[in-house]
């Protein structure tokens, strides 16, 4: 009974010995760690450490960062070699500008919406609907409503409101 | 940035409302909300919210462009004019001929929603024509 007892004590004991020649993983894994967390664009990289091989995983910034980023981690005292398994993020979807509205076809979609609100009046330059005039203040909304939907760049209300 | 800040409680409400397709851009100064409402009254509620930032809307900085999501289903409208009738025009545009009318209230068929503005009419008459779109309302 006594030598099974033993025996997890000797596989210990031999395990220790065994790793004692170079820096112990968890030791590296902390160091690789550090460099990452210094530079923001692999702050958000996850590293595994066995035996000495690093493996990286999760997202950096650029391709720039990713080639780096292996270089200094094997510059890294007890790393043996790294397998680089992290992507790039890619860039984000670029933003659609927002549509204005030929000059043409606003002028006449202007026209058409104030046709039936008596008093007021609108001018239209570059994008730019100027209304002047006077409107009562329940019809507002209403008129407002269809300008907003003709794609002006911009809408100045110079009305008064009653 | 500041000016979504000013208008968040609209992007907020379109969202809880199920807004789709919103889009929200600042360019030049103006912000910019696109998006399909699934009804009219989420439509009337947004710019309610948008009334109460701006009662007026004076600031010009804000262009609220929802549009009310329709079933492509619907082939009739209903004719939803304050008291006069409804033109029907040859084409899409104010500056068109009237070839026919559509009286406060009556129900008419949906041809074609091609054009935002102006949606393609037909009445039981058969005059068939353009109508400015604020004026139909959707039948289910």
């Amino acid at each position: 009974m006594k030598i099974l007892k033993i025996i997890p004590a000797l596989v210990l004991v031999a395990g220790l010995s065994f790793t004692g020649c170079s820096p112990k993983d968890a030791d590296v894994k902390a160091s690789i760690e550090k460099s990452l967390k210094n530079n923001p664009s692999t702050a958000a990289v996850m590293v595994m450490v066995n035996e000495g091989v690093a493996t990286l995983s999760g997202e950096v910034a650029n391709p720039a960062a990713q080639a780096s980023l292996e270089a200094s981690v094997k510059a890294i005292n007890g790393v043996k070699s790294v397998t680089n398994n992290t992507t790039v993020t890619p860039p984000p979807a670029p933003v659609a500008p927002v549509e204005i509205a030929t000059a043409d076809v606003l002028t006449q979609s202007v026209k058409d919406a104030i046709k039936d609100f008596a008093g007021v009046s609108a001018d239209v330059v570059d994008g730019v609907v100027t209304l002047t005039g006077e409107l009562k203040k329940d019809q507002l909304p209403k008129l407002m409503m269809a300008l907003n939907s003709l794609k002006p760049k911009k809408i100045e209300n110079k009305l008064s409101i009653k | 940035m500041a000016l979504q800040e000013k208008y968040r409680v609209i992007t907020d409400a379109a969202t809880a409302a199920g807004v789709t397709n919103l889009q929200v851009r600042e360019q030049d100064g103006v912000l910019y909300i696109d998006g399909t409402a699934p009804n009219g009254a989420v439509k009337d509620q947004l710019w309610g919210v948008y009334g109460q930032v701006d009662p007026n809307f004076t600031s010009g900085d804000l262009i609220l462009n929802i549009n009310v999501s329709i079933d492509a289903a619907v082939t009739k409208v209903k004719v939803v004019t304050e008291s006069s009738n409804l033109n029907i025009r040859k084409g899409p545009g104010t500056d068109q001929p009237i070839v026919g009318k559509a009286s406060k209230d009556e129900i008419i068929t949906l041809v074609s929603r091609s054009n935002d503005q102006w949606w393609l009419v037909r009445t039981a008459d058969g005059e068939e024509g353009y109508s400015y779109a604020q004026y139909l309302e959707p039948v289910q």
